[in-house]
């Protein structure tokens, strides 16, 4: 038994020749599966090994701070500028936007239904209505703040405001059963509203654009970034046929495109 | 409930059809725990034996913390191994953190102390007086210890079990050191997991039945090992 345990240990995967990439992304991309799709083709094609790490942006930026990741896909625009102006970062690209879109029970107790954003969250700070906070440094959670702050309203600790400190997923469902507010990306919400009593109540404002970019992080951080391997990758996902994959990623699984590409000649169009 | 059908189903379908991914993944699952089991195994019985047989100031103590370990949350052993093993940690030369050697690490940490646990209750419960008759039937040290790990089998068997099902079961650790990376580091849990924050619960349910069915599996082995007669 001991010999075939040993014989066990020997055929785990040793890693391949060229060093890998370790790129650290947003539960968001990877729960929806485009990576899925995107990194097995750069790895036939390049030679390089992808150790993808979904964690949420805001993890994302701090392993890129200590040099525990060599590229970042985060969407946490302005954590990731900090992150560009403090020297961490040596090249930052956009690759791709989607939205977010804030969702709601039928009802609509707080009557935001087709309000702008702003306009949204003051009724529902104004009637107290329940809003699911995702507290957890996510891209998600830093753009709720940011509207927030735009709003010139400031929730934390309100007994109307809950934190769950939890994924998109977990969130969109203690909405779902507690009939309360959430702000969403289009995406997690696209794959998982089949199981949600709940319904998009806001979108197409402008300030609900959620872009994504690759950032490579800056090589004199770590003698071990393998930067050459980081540039590889963010060339292949900012390149003409990774950009047309994410065209056309999620259109026959949910009838529409989960994200536009960067490289699109026209800007965001919102989805009604 | 509709929901526990589709997913006995799906899993129904994914093992009849031999996915290739499910399949890879169960196999991993399967060496990463089995190998931490096993060398758990090693350090935990004979480590726990040790204590049980010696006498030494501050027993009290080790034994304490030996069962604390028991209760440490896989996500704190897996945050430990991850500082450890970072690039910019003390074996960050070797770069196996997101590989299925990290997993390994990670859940022999968990695994030991459950294992180490059992294994000095299992040797304190036998009768003192045998090892003296053991010894005065002319039994070298060595032979000694070997009878009485023969004699106390049984719990033995329940620790290696306990130790298996901790680390097999477990998510946290293998999330953080692993990565769930796909068709590297990912395995049965953390698929789960991964399913379920796509919206998939049907796949992650049928995830949970193929793990179950594994554990059970390995555990009729151990047990088939634990239970069979030795001839007297």
């Amino acid at each position: 038994m001991v010999a075939a345990l040993l014989a066990l240990l020997l055929t785990v995967p040793a890693v391949a020749a060229p060093r890998p990439v370790i790129l650290a992304t947003t539960t968001s991309i990877q729960d929806a599966g485009l990576l899925d799709l995107l990194i097995p083709l750069f790895e036939r094609q390049s030679g390089y090994r992808v150790k993808t790490v979904a964690v949420g942006s805001g993890q994302a930026i701090v392993m890129g701070r200590r040099g525990e990741a060599d590229l970042l896909l985060a969407h946490a625009p302005r954590d990731e500028q900090e992150f560009m102006t403090k020297g961490f970062g040596s090249r930052r690209r956009p690759v791709m936007q989607n939205d977010f879109v804030l969702v709601g029970p039928p009802g609509d107790p707080a009557q935001v239904r087709g309000q702008p954003i702003t306009e949204a969250l003051q009724r529902i700070s104004r009637t107290q209505a329940l809003f699911l906070s995702r507290s957890d440094h996510s891209g998600t959670h830093t753009k709720e703040l940011e509207l927030w702050q735009k709003a010139a309203l400031s929730p934390e600790g309100r007994r109307w405001y809950q934190e769950t400190g939890m994924g998109m997923g977990q969130t969109l469902s203690i909405a779902s059963e507690k009939k309360g507010y959430t702000l969403t990306d289009r995406g997690t919400w696209l794959a998982l509203r089949k199981n949600l009593a709940l319904e998009i109540l806001v979108q197409g404002d402008a300030g609900l654009i959620n872009s994504y970019h690759a950032i490579e992080v800056n090589p004199a951080l770590s003698p071990r970034i393998n930067a050459a391997g980081a540039r590889v990758l963010a060339d292949f996902l900012v390149s003409g046929q990774a950009q047309e994959l994410i065209r056309n990623f999620g259109v026959s699984r949910y009838g529409l495109p989960l994200f536009v590409p960067a490289g699109a000649a026209a800007p965001l169009r919102m989805r009604k | 409930m509709e929901l526990l059908f589709d997913g006995i189903a799906t899993a129904w379908r994914l093992l009849i059809s031999l996915d290739r991914e499910v399949l890879s993944i169960t196999l991993l699952s399967l060496k990463v725990s089995a190998l931490a089991t096993l060398i758990s195994m090693l350090i935990g019985v004979l480590g726990g034996t040790a204590i049980a047989l010696s006498r030494f100031p501050g027993k009290r103590l080790v034994v304490s913390l030996v069962n604390t370990g028991m209760g440490v949350p896989p996500v704190v052993a897996g945050l430990f191994v991850t500082i450890m093993l970072w690039r910019s940690g003390p074996f960050g030369q070797f770069e196996i953190l997101y590989t299925p050697t990290a997993i390994v690490i990670a859940q022999t940490f968990i695994a030991t102390p459950l294992v180490m646990g059992i294994s000095v209750a299992a040797i304190q419960n036998l009768p003192p007086a045998l090892r003296l008759q053991i010894l005065a039937l002319g039994a070298s040290r060595l032979q000694m210890v070997w009878l009485l790990l023969l004699e106390a089998r049984l719990p033995l068997m329940a620790a290696i079990m306990a130790g298996f099902g901790g680390v097999v079961s477990e998510v946290g650790a293998s999330m953080m050191v692993g990565g769930n990376i796909k068709g590297y580091t990912r395995v049965l849990t953390t698929a789960t997991v991964m399913e379920s924050g796509r919206g998939n619960f049907d796949t992650a349910l049928a995830l949970g039945l193929i793990l179950l069915v594994l554990s059970f599996g390995v555990n009729y082995l151990l047990t088939v090992i634990q239970q069979r007669q030795r001839p007297r």
